[in-house]
C-alpha cells in the first residue's frame, strides 16, 4: 500500500486539451486530454503507480481521481500537473484574495494511488456536483 | 473545385497568425497550411458532431428545439425582467459583437464581464498601478537579443510563439535570428519552452515575488541572498548581467506568475523590473494572452466604459472594482438571478463552487458548439463561428487590431454572434418600452 504524498498542485494549458477544448467536451477526447495528472517520474515511483494508474487528488476543497501520466515536462518532483478543466476544478477553491482571481495554481494538495478508482466523465462530474 | 485562400488570420490564441492557408472544396474546409496543432484544429474540425445546428428551451426534463425567433424572444423576456443579470464570455468572438453585448449590458444593468478575471486580471490590476512598458511583437522580432519567458509554457499554449515572432526569426537588427538572442526561462517545471532556453531557472512554486525582487537588488548592485525561490546568488548574478548587457530585453509572462502566491502583486514588481531595466538599457513586457480576443474585449470596454473588464450596470453606470464586480466573486456572493453566456464554458473552466452557483440560475448560451455550459442551460442558441463564418475585428495579444475574414458560409439558418446580440437588444428595448 503506497502512502499519501504531499505534493504542490498547478494547472494549465497544453496542446491535447486546447484541442480537445475546442467542441469535444462531451467527449471522450476530453476526458483522455483533461482527466489526467502530470507526474514526475521520481513522484510515481514513491506513488508506486505506473502511466495509466488511478490517483486520488485531494485539496481543502475536494478531491477528485484521474489518471497518471509521465510528466514530459519533468524534472518537477512534488509538483503536480492537471490541465484546466472540470477534473481540476473540483480541487480548486473560490477565493480570489479581493481580486477577482482565484488560485489556479501552487496549491498544497495530497496524492494517493487508488486502484482501479473511477474517472467520472466531464458530464457526470458536473452533474454529481 | 478546390480553392486556396491566403493569409488567412486563425481564431485560436493570442498569437493570431495572419499566414494561414485554408483549402475549399464546395462550403467546407478540406485542408489547412497551418504548422500549430490547435490552430489547424480550429479549421478542420468546423462542423464536427458538436457543432450545434438548433436553437432549444429547457422545458420540465428536457429540451424543445425552437426556431431561432422564439429562443431570442424567451432570452430577451428573461433579461428584459432580471434584477441582476451577469453577461459573461466574449474571448472567442470578433469586437463588432462584444460592442453590441456592452449596449445589452447596459440596458439591462448587467455585470459584464469576460475571462480575463481568470488569466490576466492581477495584470490590468498591476498595470493601472504601475504603469506597463510594451510594445508590438513585430518589433520584438526585429529588435529582442534578450528573451525571457516567465511563469508560461508557449510551446503548449501557443505554438508559434517563439518561431513567428520571438527567438527563432531573423528581424531586421537580429539578422541571425536565434543566434543572435539568448533564451531565458523562469518556470516551476521544465517546460518544452524550457528545453530550448540557454539559461533555465526552476524557481519553487509561490517564490516569483521573492526571485523578482532578487533580480531588482542584483541590477542595482545590492547584494543578493545566497538563494532566493530555489536559485543560486551566482545564477541570479550572471542573469541581472546579461540583462544590463542587453540592448532590447522582452519579459513574457503567464499565468504562473499571475495566478499563484502574490497574485497582481507579483505583477506590480515585474513591471517594476522593467522600469529598473531603463537605467540601463531597452526593457519592454508583454502578457501571454489565451484566447485570439481576449483584449478585444479589454479594448471596445475601455473605449465604452472607460473600464477594462469586470463592469457592473447595476446602478445605472459604469462600476468597475474586481474583487466585487469580476465575475468570481459575484457568484460567489450568488448575487445574480440570470446569466447570458457567450463563446465561453465556464461550467467546464469556473471552480466547483463558482460553476455550482451559476448552475442555480437561468443561463442562456449562444455558442456554435456545445459545451459544459450548454449542457446545463435553460437557453441554447447557435451561432457561426467568427473568424471563419463571420468576420470582424480581434485584437492580437500586443494590442494590435487584426480584421478576421469569412472564408464560409455558416450553416442555414445561423446567425452571427453580433446579429443574435442585435435581435435580443431589439427585444429588450420593446419590452421595457423604449
Amino acid at each position: 500500500m503506497s502512502e499519501k504524498l504531499n505534493v504542490i498542485l498547478i494547472t494549465g494549458r497544453t496542446i491535447s486539451q486546447g484541442t480537445a477544448r475546442e467542441g469535444k467536451k462531451t467527449q471522450n477526447e476530453y476526458v483522455e486530454s483533461a482527466a489526467i495528472c502530470e507526474l514526475d517520474p521520481e513522484d510515481i515511483e514513491k506513488l508506486r503507480v505506473k502511466e495509466g494508474d488511478t490517483v486520488r487528488i485531494e485539496t481543502s476543497y475536494g478531491a477528485v481521481i484521474v489518471r497518471v501520466v509521465i510528466s514530459t515536462q519533468a524534472p518537477h518532483s512534488g509538483i503536480v500537473f492537471i490541465p484546466m478543466g472540470p477534473w481540476a476544478n473540483e480541487i480548486i477553491g473560490p477565493n480570489t484574495d479581493g481580486i477577482g482571481m482565484p488560485s489556479f495554481k501552487s496549491i498544497s494538495a495530497e496524492i494517493e494511488a487508488v486502484p482501479d478508482g473511477k474517472i467520472l466523465d466531464a458530464l457526470a462530474l458536473i452533474k454529481g456536483r | 473545385m478546390s480553392k486556396i485562400i491566403t493569409n488567412v488570420v486563425c481564431p485560436y490564441c493570442g498569437c493570431l497568425c495572419d499566414d494561414l492557408e485554408v483549402v475549399i472544396e464546395g462550403n467546407k474546409i478540406v485542408e489547412t497550411e497551418c504548422p500549430c496543432e490547435l490552430g489547424s484544429g480550429r479549421f478542420l474540425d468546423l462542423d464536427i458532431a458538436t457543432r450545434i445546428r438548433e436553437s432549444r428551451i429547457k422545458v420540465d426534463e428536457g429540451f424543445k428545439e425552437a426556431k431561432i425567433d422564439e429562443a431570442i424572444e424567451r432570452a430577451a423576456e428573461i433579461l428584459a425582467s432580471a434584477r441582476r443579470p451577469l453577461i459573461y464570455g466574449w474571448s472567442s468572438t470578433e469586437c463588432d459583437a462584444i460592442r453590441v453585448g456592452i449596449e445589452l449590458a447596459e440596458e439591462v444593468g448587467a455585470i459584464i464581464d469576460n475571462t480575463t478575471s481568470i488569466c490576466h486580471g492581477p495584470t490590468i490590476l498591476a498595470s493601472q498601478d504601475v504603469g506597463i512598458s510594451t510594445c508590438t511583437l513585430g518589433e520584438i522580432k526585429n529588435r529582442a537579443d534578450l528573451v525571457i519567458y516567465w511563469g508560461c509554457n508557449p510551446m503548449q499554449a501557443h505554438p508559434r510563439h517563439l518561431s513567428r515572432y520571438t527567438f527563432f526569426p531573423r528581424g531586421f537588427f537580429r539578422e541571425k535570428g536565434q543566434d543572435d538572442r539568448t533564451l531565458v526561462v523562469i518556470d516551476v517545471r521544465k517546460t518544452d519552452t524550457a528545453k530550448l532556453a540557454k539559461h533555465f531557472l526552476q524557481v519553487k512554486p509561490n517564490y516569483d515575488y521573492e526571485l523578482i525582487s532578487a533580480f531588482r537588488l542584483a541590477i542595482k548592485g545590492y547584494q543578493v541572498p545566497d538563494s532566493v525561490g530555489g536559485i543560486s546568488r551566482e545564477k541570479i548574478e550572471e542573469i541581472a548581467k546579461i540583462m544590463k548587457e542587453s540592448h532590447f530585453i522582452v519579459i513574457f509572462f503567464g499565468l504562473g506568475v499571475t495566478m499563484s502566491g502574490a497574485k497582481n502583486r507579483n505583477i506590480d514588481n515585474v513591471l517594476s523590473l522593467t522600469r529598473d531595466l531603463h537605467r540601463f538599457t531597452k526593457c519592454v513586457i508583454m502578457p501571454m494572452r489565451g484566447h485570439y480576443n481576449v483584449t478585444g474585449f479589454n479594448e471596445v470596454l475601455t473605449w465604452e466604459t472607460g473600464f477594462p473588464y469586470a463592469v457592473d450596470f447595476g446602478r445605472g453606470h459604469p462600476k468597475y472594482n474586481p474583487g466585487e464586480t469580476s465575475v468570481i466573486d459575484v457568484l460567489l456572493r450568488e448575487e445574480i438571478d440570470v446569466a447570458l453566456i457567450i463563446a465561453s464554458d465556464p461550467i467546464a473552466h469556473f471552480p466547483k463552487e463558482i460553476a455550482k452557483s451559476l448552475m442555480n440560475v437561468p443561463i442562456i448560451v449562444i455558442d456554435p458548439y456545445e459545451s459544459l455550459t450548454t449542457e446545463v442551460a435553460s437557453i441554447v442558441i447557435p451561432s457561426a463561428v467568427a473568424g471563419i463564418e463571420v468576420d470582424g475585428t480581434a485584437y492580437r495579444m500586443d494590442h494590435v487590431p487584426l480584421r478576421l475574414r469569412k472564408i464560409l458560409e455558416p450553416p442555414e439558418g445561423i446567425l452571427s454572434d453580433r446579429e443574435i446580440l442585435s435581435r435580443i437588444l431589439e427585444n429588450v428595448k420593446r419590452l421595457k418600452g423604449r
